[in-house]
């Protein structure tokens, strides 16, 4: 598994490759569609993600003391914000999310492009991974 | 009507570039633009005449208080409100509605009941709610139909002796449909309960004369009529006015004050503690003489000439439901496109630099009623234009292209 930093980079690589915001929004898009189903006994009020337009869920689960994470939403361009989180923070140790610097969404120009409303519902999303691995890595 | 393109001159931000492409602003429910003659307005006054109303003996003084007595005549006017006093300046349709909710906590007792719609606003169910809460009131729904109208003859059976209140909005701010008011107001006046109009999204689109309705409170917000934000005006009928306990405590609302006991002024001070927002109220006066000017005659017209192109036009894409379809509506469309987020499609309408609006638009009831998450909601003022409309429906066509 590579680690955080190394993957952050190959997403700001991959989105170098975008001539304009149509381009990044299309690769979002399709990565949403591409986002494996969601296990319907998660879909509770309790991974919940609070301070999102639209309705996302997020559940974390730990084996062999790495976290991985899946999610969904009801919005396909969250759900494309969803897949790169999780390609990011999935199958990592806690400790290394917790303290992981994520500048990667600076980097890819989409901040820019995402309304105040969307950006803290990414910045809620990014939260609520790190708490996950807060509390996993204070149970060990 | 002004010649469109010389009237969309007098709004400077519709020369704003969003993303390298020219601004449609098709979000005109929420917030209308303000014109430069508002804009001036306001300048006028905090570079010429920037000083508190009512209290100080010096020229600027008395400049400031005239005109914002002024704006209480303009609103007056227009309104056809009988008496200057019963227009109380508030910071919006939210403040005067509470006034209202609040001041009647002593004349509602658990055996009364309360009836709004289910296409309210949730400024015009939360207070209320509030109300029952405190005094054990039971809070009544007019249910909607399919069409987005509302069921009167539901109505007709909810009202009984115990109805003391209906608070109702002239026009749903989510479906765009406009109320039969006149009938509401008269079966419920038959019952004798008082009426609260919320004239939020109805008063940017036709003029409506108070007096002649026979309504009890109105409230409004300025932003919503090419006016400033945070201000807005409640009007009720003074003998209800002066039943109702002040909101606030401060200056200006008191005539005398000691230790032992305070005297509260008339109306409308009563409900204007404190320094008001002085410099919005001009522009809210300045902001109706503008629209005034244009004609609401000529507003309506020309938006309903918008509204059926624009309904016309999404009809063409394929997958589009549009929400509501009552025989009178103002230039609001509500809609989806295929299953696609609303908050989807208004982010990449966004990229092509439309501003619509998207989510449950402050109506959760409604979104409950048609089960859906939210709707996108265009909503056309009089400066916009048919090219626009053009502009959007390509940009919606795109977006419907890359969701697939």
């Amino acid at each position: 598994m590579e680690n955080i930093e190394s993957i952050q980079q190959e997403i700001i690589n991959e989105f170098d490759f975008f001539d304009d915001w149509s381009e990044k929004y299309q690769y979002l898009i399709d990565l949403g569609k591409n986002l494996p189903t969601f296990n319907e006994i998660n879909r509770v009020d309790e991974n919940l993600v609070k301070g999102c337009q639209s309705n996302v869920w997020l559940h974390a689960e730990i084996i062999n003391d790495k976290i991985f994470y899946t999610a969904d939403s009801d919005a396909i361009i969250s759900k494309g914000i969803i897949s790169i989180l999780i390609s990011v923070f999935s199958g990592q140790k806690p400790e290394d999310i917790i303290t992981a610097k994520i500048d990667f969404i600076e980097k890819i120009g989409l901040s820019n492009h995402l309304s105040q409303t969307r950006a803290n519902g990414l910045l809620a999303m990014v939260k609520q991974i790190k708490i996950y691995a807060v509390a996993y890595d204070s149970k060990k | 009507m002004k010649n469109i393109y010389k009237i969309r001159e007098d709004f400077p931000i519709l020369n704003k570039k969003i993303n390298g492409t020219d601004l449609v602003y098709f979000d005109n429910a929420a917030t209308s633009q303000t014109p430069k003659q508002v804009i001036q307005k306001i300048v006028d006054y905090y570079e010429q005449y920037n000083s508190n109303i009512h209290r100080g003996l010096h020229s600027l003084s008395t400049d400031a208080t005239n005109q914002y007595e002024l704006s209480r005549k303009i609103i007056q006017k227009h309104f056809g409100i009988k008496n200057n006093h019963e227009v109380i300046f508030t910071s919006g349709t939210t403040h005067g509605i509470n006034i209202v909710s609040s001041g009647l906590e002593s004349q509602i007792n658990s055996s009364d009941e309360l009836i709004v719609s289910e296409m309210e606003h949730h400024s015009n169910i939360v207070p209320w709610q509030i109300l029952c809460e405190k005094t054990d009131a039971k809070l009544k729904v007019i249910p909607i139909n399919k069409e987005g109208s509302l069921d009167i003859d539901t109505f007709k059976t909810m009202l009984n002796k115990n109805v003391k209140f209906v608070s109702i909005n002239h026009v749903s701010n989510s479906l765009g449909t406009i109320n039969p008011i006149e009938e509401i107001i008269e079966l419920a006046h038959k019952n004798n309960s008082k009426v609260l109009l919320d004239g939020a999204q109805g008063a940017a689109h036709f003029k409506i004369n108070l007096s002649e309705i026979n309504v009890d409170y109105y409230v409004a917000s300025a932003h919503k009529l090419c006016g400033p934000t945070g201000v807005g005006f409640l009007y009720g009928k003074s003998e209800l006015l002066e039943a109702l306990p002040s909101y606030q405590g401060g200056g200006e609302m008191i005539s005398s004050v000691t230790f032992k006991k305070t005297e509260y002024a008339d109306l409308p001070y009563k409900f204007e503690a404190g320094t008001p927002n002085i410099s919005g109220v001009i522009g809210f006066g300045a902001a109706i003489d503008y629209m005034n000017d244009i004609g609401f005659d000529n507003i309506e017209s020309y938006e309903q000439e918008l509204l059926k192109y624009a309904t016309d036009r999404l009809k063409e894409i394929s997958g589009i439901k549009i929400y509501g379809n009552p025989g009178n509506k103002i230039s609001v469309i509500s809609f989806n496109l295929s299953n696609h987020h609303p908050s989807d499609i208004g982010s990449i309408l966004d990229q092509f630099g439309i501003a619509v609006r998207t989510g449950q638009h402050c109506t959760q009831p409604v979104m409950d009623y048609y089960n859906i998450p939210g709707t996108v909601r265009v909503s056309l003022s009089f400066y916009n234009t048919k090219s626009e409309i053009d502009l959007f429906i390509d940009a919606l066509e795109k977006a419907s292209n890359m969701l697939g």
